[in-house]
């Protein structure tokens, strides 16, 4: 049993490694908004051990910089996490994890390590964990960079290394599109959704934009089965 | 930014994060659900890429799209997604050279 968790583990590890390389240079960016609104090295970096949230902790930084009383800082990071609510609802149901494993899994829950995990067929909770190691340590690599250094990615890699993760969800997309033709829908539709969620409500942000396609889009699944049902 | 802060932030991720993970695991689902929930996935995928995508590069969309595209060829016969990642990164170096 134990070789098995370290061999789901290290498989995790290396599933993890685009978004280790993906994370690096969103992460590098957060270190220097971070540190330009004021905030200390410590917390910086405590922040990306602790939190973990990419798009929340930008926005923190930036309600810093204004001013914002931190109790409505609390706030605006859980209504931004919903999303990762409703992951963990289906992730649970493939993961079938203990409380242990819970409270582990749920802390390395994020947009990234989420579809990675969830499109991999032999899914295990060591498996989300070597994931999630891989994509924790590339932000918090990347955090100290940008909060130390400020400009230690050369600007024309960090640019050309910010298609990273839209590379990878392309990547993980193809083939199971391949596999299944009825996925393509879906993500068609959720695309779709998106957009039209950014270009006609701006006021929902990137989050609640995913909220609602991946509500919306999913229910065409219900008619068209994604996957093998025992 | 104080630690209280900072707390209260990784509480309010967290707890949504696992808090499903402990329940939903034994929860009898009717098979409509279930297949909802099966395309979670999918839908993400869709809504994470497009119109994101497009500000990858704020001053370059057509660079970060081109890179996409090259991904995309890519993983036609790719076996996981480390190769594509790493072309497209190649790609959109170079395409941020030429355009």
């Amino acid at each position: 049993m134990a070789a098995v968790n370290r061999q789901a583990f290290g498989r995790g590890l290396r599933a993890g490694l685009p978004v280790t390389i993906g994370y690096l240079p969103m992460a590098v960016a957060f270190g220097i908004v971070a540190r330009s609104s004021g905030i200390g090295m410590a917390e910086t970096t405590g922040m990306s051990v602790f939190v973990f949230a990419g798009a929340s902790q930008f926005m923190a930084a930036e309600l810093v910089a204004s001013g914002v009383h931190p109790a409505s800082i609390v706030l605006a990071t859980l209504v931004l996490n919903f999303r990762h609510f409703l992951m963990s609802v289906h992730l649970g149901r493939r993961l079938r994890p203990g409380r242990a494993a819970s409270l582990a899994v749920g802390f390395v829950v994020t947009d990234e390590t989420y579809v990675v995990g969830s499109l991999e067929p032999d899914l295990t909770p060591a498996f989300f964990l070597g994931l999630g190691l891989a994509a924790w340590s590339g932000w918090l690599a990347g955090t100290v960079i940008g909060a130390a250094a400020a400009q230690a990615i050369p600007d024309f890699l960090a640019r050309s290394m910010a298609v990273t993760l839209y590379a990878m969800f392309i990547a993980l997309l193809v083939p199971a599109v391949v596999a299944r033709w009825q996925r393509g829908i879906v993500a068609v539709l959720g695309a779709l959704i998106a957009w039209a969620a950014s270009r006609f409500i701006p006021s929902l942000g990137p989050g609640w934009r995913i909220v609602v396609a991946m509500l919306a889009a999913s229910a065409v699944a219900v008619a068209l089965p994604m996957e093998d049902e025992e | 930014m104080n630690w209280i802060t900072i707390a209260g932030m990784m509480l309010v991720t967290w707890v949504p994060r696992f808090v499903p993970l402990m329940l939903s695991r034994d929860v009898p689902l009717p098979r409509w659900i279930r297949r909802w929930l099966s395309g979670f996935p999918y839908a993400a995928l869709g809504a994470l890429i497009f119109p994101g995508i497009l500000g990858a590069i704020p001053d370059a969309p057509l660079v970060a799209l081109g890179a996409g595209l090259v991904a995309l060829v890519i993983a036609l016969k790719a076996k996981s997604p480390v190769i594509p990642v790493l072309a497209a990164i190649a790609a959109a170096a170079l395409l941020d050279l030429v355009l």
